[in-house]
C-alpha cells in the first residue's frame, strides 16, 4: 500500500508541476462560471431554482469534458512511460505493476477531484454570493453532481489505461482515446436514438433499453444527474428516466464497474506484458 | 575466488516471437567481482541484463539474484540490486532531489542518502534544478546515484559510460572501484571492450544471443594466443644493409621506405625482438605493440563465425 501512495503522491507532484492540475481547474471553473452567469437569466420564467440550471448545465457540460481530460491524462500513462524509457527503471525497483497502475489511477483521480471540486465549487460559491440562499435539497443535489463527475472521471481515467497498456505506440493510444471519447460522448447517443425512432417501440424493450444505457457510462452519469427531481423536468431527460426505472444505486454501482472492469484489466494486461 | 554467488544464470534461453535474444546462456557472477560484458548492439546484453532484474522471464533456464527467482514477483533482493538503464531518462518536470527522493523512498532507503549521493555523483549544486534543463552526463550521473539507492549488493550498469567525458568518466570508475572494495557484484555491459580496459577483473564476450568468452582479460589473450606487432624503422643510410637483413631474419612487411612490420606469434616473439635489438641490426628504432582489446574482441567475434 505504501508503494501505491509514493506513486500517486509522485502523479500529483508531477501534475502540478507541469500546470495539468492549474489548466484543468482553470478550464472548468471559467466554463462553470460562464455557464452559471449565462444560465441564470432563464431562471425565473422555468421556475427552477438557481442552482438546478447549473446543474443542467455543468452536468452537460461534465459529459463532454471530463471524459476528454481523463483520457487527455490517462492514455499516456504506461505506453508514454515505456516509450520515454522511465518504466523500465520503476520497474527494476521494488514495486509491483498493479501497484504502478494503482497508485497512478489514485493520483489522477485526486488531480481530476480536486480540479473538480474546485472548478464547480467556484460557480456553486458564485451563485449562492450573488443569489443569496440556496436550499439544502439543490446543495445535496449539487454536491452529488460533483461526486459522479469525478465518478465519471475515474471510469475514463481506467479506460484509458486499458488503451495505454493494450498498445505499442503513444499515438496509437492517443487516437484510440479520442475515438472512444467520440463514441461515448457523441455517436452511441446518436446511433441510439435513432434506433429508437426507427424501432417505434417495436422490439426494444424497457430491459433492451437499459441494458443500452448502461453499456456507455455517459449515459449512466446523464441518467444519475439528469434524470430524476427539478433537473430531469429541466433537462427533459425525465420521460427516459422513468422508462428505463434505474434507481441511482444501481446507476453509481454501473459507474464503478465501469471504472473497476477497465482498471483490472488494465493491470492484467501491464503484469503480461513484456519490456 | 571463493566469494559467494550472487547471481546465477542457469542455461538460460530468451526468445520473443521467433526471436531468439538469448540462447542457453550459464554464468555465475561473485561478490566483490567486476565483470565486463562485452557485445555488438543487438548481441543480448540489455536482455540478460532484464532477466537478472526480473522484467522479463526466461523461455527456458533460471535465474537466481541473491538467492531468489526476480521474475516471481518477491521483492526482497530488488532492495539490494542498482540498476542504470541504457540511455536512462527521468521525468523533465521534477528536479534531480525530487526524483531521487521518490526512488529513494520505493527503495525504503533513507532519505539522508539522497544528500550524500547527490555529493557523490557532483550533483549537489543541481539538486534543485529540473531535470529538463540537465545536460546528458547529468541525466547520467542522477541514474548512476538512483542505482546507487540503499547500498545494493549487485549492481547492473548498461552501457554506463557512454556520453561521459573522460573525466566523468574516471570519477565514474572510482565509484565503481569503492563498491567493489565494499562487496559489491559489478556488472557493466558495453559494445566495446576497450572501455573497460582495466577496470574489470573478467570479461563476458556475447554475439548473437551466445556467451563466447567468459574469463579475465589475460585468460582470454592466452586462449586467443594473437601475435604481437613488431615494427621497426631505419634510416636512409641503412637502407642498403636492410634486404639483406630482412633475408637473414624473416617475413617483414614494408609498410613504406623507412618501416617494417611483421606479426610475430608468443611463442617466436622474444627471439625476434632479440634479433631486431642487437647492435648488428641496422634499425633506428623499434615498437611493439601488443594486441588491442579491439582485436582481440574482434578475434573471438571472428572465431565463433568461423566455427557456425
Amino acid at each position: 500500500m505504501k508503494n501505491v501512495l509514493i506513486i500517486a503522491g509522485k502523479e500529483i507532484q508531477e501534475g502540478l508541476r507541469n500546470r495539468w492540475v492549474l489548466a484543468t481547474t482553470l478550464l472548468l471553473a471559467a466554463l462553470a462560471l460562464t455557464l452559471t452567469f449565462l444560465g441564470s437569466a432563464p431562471t425565473g420564467n422555468v421556475g427552477a431554482g438557481a442552482l438546478e440550471v447549473v446543474i443542467v448545465s455543468l452536468s452537460s457540460l461534465t459529459i463532454f469534458l471530463v471524459p476528454l481530460i481523463a483520457l487527455l491524462i490517462s492514455h499516456d500513462a504506461i505506453v508514454g512511460e515505456m516509450e520515454r524509457g522511465t518504466m523500465l527503471l520503476l520497474l527494476s525497483y521494488p514495486i509491483g505493476r498493479w501497484q504502478v497502475i494503482m497508485g497512478k489511477f489514485i493520483g489522477h483521480v485526486a488531480i481530476l477531484s480536486f480540479a473538480t471540486l474546485l472548478g464547480y465549487g467556484a460557480a456553486a460559491v458564485a451563485l449562492a454570493v450573488t443569489e443569496g440562499a440556496i436550499d439544502s435539497s439543490s446543495l445535496t443535489a449539487f454536491g452529488s453532481m460533483i461526486l459522479s463527475s469525478i465518478l465519471l472521471g475515474g471510469v475514463f481515467v481506467a479506460i484509458g489505461y486499458l488503451i495505454s497498456a493494450l498498445v505499442a505506440e503513444r499515438g496509437t493510444a492517443g487516437g484510440i482515446a479520442i475515438g472512444v471519447w467520440l463514441l461515448c460522448v457523441l455517436i452511441y447517443d446518436m446511433a441510439l436514438l435513432g434506433l429508437l425512432v426507427v424501432d417505434q417501440g417495436k422490439t426494444v424493450s424497457g430491459g433492451l433499453l437499459n441494458a443500452l444505457l448502461l453499456a456507455n457510462p455517459t449515459d449512466v452519469y446523464r441518467l444519475l444527474n439528469l434524470g430524476s427531481g427539478t433537473a430531469g423536468a429541466l433537462s427533459g431527460m425525465a420521460g427516459v428516466a422513468e422508462n428505463a426505472a434505474l434507481g441511482p444505486a444501481a446507476l453509481v454501482a454501473a459507474l464503478v464497474a465501469w471504472t473497476l472492469v477497465p482498471l483490472t484489466a488494465a493491470a492484467m494486461v501491464f503484469s503480461r506484458r513484456e519490456l | 575466488m571463493n566469494a559467494s554467488p550472487t547471481v546465477e544464470i542457469t542455461g538460460v534461453t530468451k526468445t520473443y516471437g521467433k526471436v531468439r535474444a538469448v540462447t542457453d546462456i550459464s554464468c555465475v557472477l561473485r561478490e566483490g567481482e567486476t565483470i565486463a560484458l562485452v557485445g555488438h548492439n543487438g548481441a543480448g546484453k540489455t536482455t540478460l541484463i532484464k532477466l537478472m532484474l526480473g522484467l522479463i522471464g526466461p523461455s527456458a533456464g533460471t535465474v537466481r539474484v541473491l538467492g531468489e527467482d526476480p521474475a516471481a514477483g518477491q521483492f526482497a533482493a530488488r532492495r539490494r540490486l542498482g540498476y542504470l538503464p541504457e540511455n536512462v531518462s527521468f521525468n523533465m518536470s521534477l528536479t534531480g532531489r525530487e526524483t531521487l527522493g521518490f526512488y529513494a523512498r520505493l527503495k525504503r532507503a533513507p532519505l539522508d542518502s539522497v544528500e550524500t549521493l547527490l555529493h557523490r555523483v557532483g550533483l549537489t549544486g543541481a539538486g534543485d534544478r529540473r531535470i529538463g534543463t540537465y545536460s546528458k552526463g547529468m541525466r547520467q550521473r542522477l541514474g548512476l546515484a538512483q542505482a546507487l539507492l540503499g547500498r545494493p549488493r549487485v549492481l547492473l550498469l548498461d552501457e554506463p559510460t557512454t556520453g561521459l567525458d573522460p573525466a566523468l568518466r574516471r570519477s565514474f570508475y572510482e565509484i565503481v572501484a569503492d563498491l567493489r572494495a565494499d562487496g559489491a557484484t559489478v556488472l557493466l555491459s558495453s559494445h566495446a571492450l576497450t572501455e573497460l580496459e582495466g577496470e574489470a577483473d573478467r570479461v563476458i564476450i556475447v554475439n548473437r544471443g551466445v556467451k563466447i568468452a567468459d574469463g579475465t582479460i589475460e585468460d582470454l589473450r592466452r586462449i586467443a594466443q594473437l601475435p604481437t606487432r613488431i615494427r621497426v624503422r631505419y634510416s636512409d643510410a641503412d637502407a642498403s644493409r636492410m634486404d639483406e637483413w630482412i633475408g637473414r631474419t624473416g617475413a617483414w612487411r614494408r609498410i613504406n621506405g623507412h618501416m617494417l612490420e611483421m606479426d610475430a606469434g608468443p611463442e617466436e616473439k622474444l627471439s625476434l625482438i632479440r634479433r631486431a635489438a642487437s647492435a648488428d641490426a641496422p634499425i633506428a628504432d623499434l615498437d611493439i605493440v601488443p594486441p588491442t582489446l579491439d582485436e582481440l574482441y574482434a578475434h573471438f567475434l571472428g572465431s565463433e563465425a568461423a566455427t557456425r
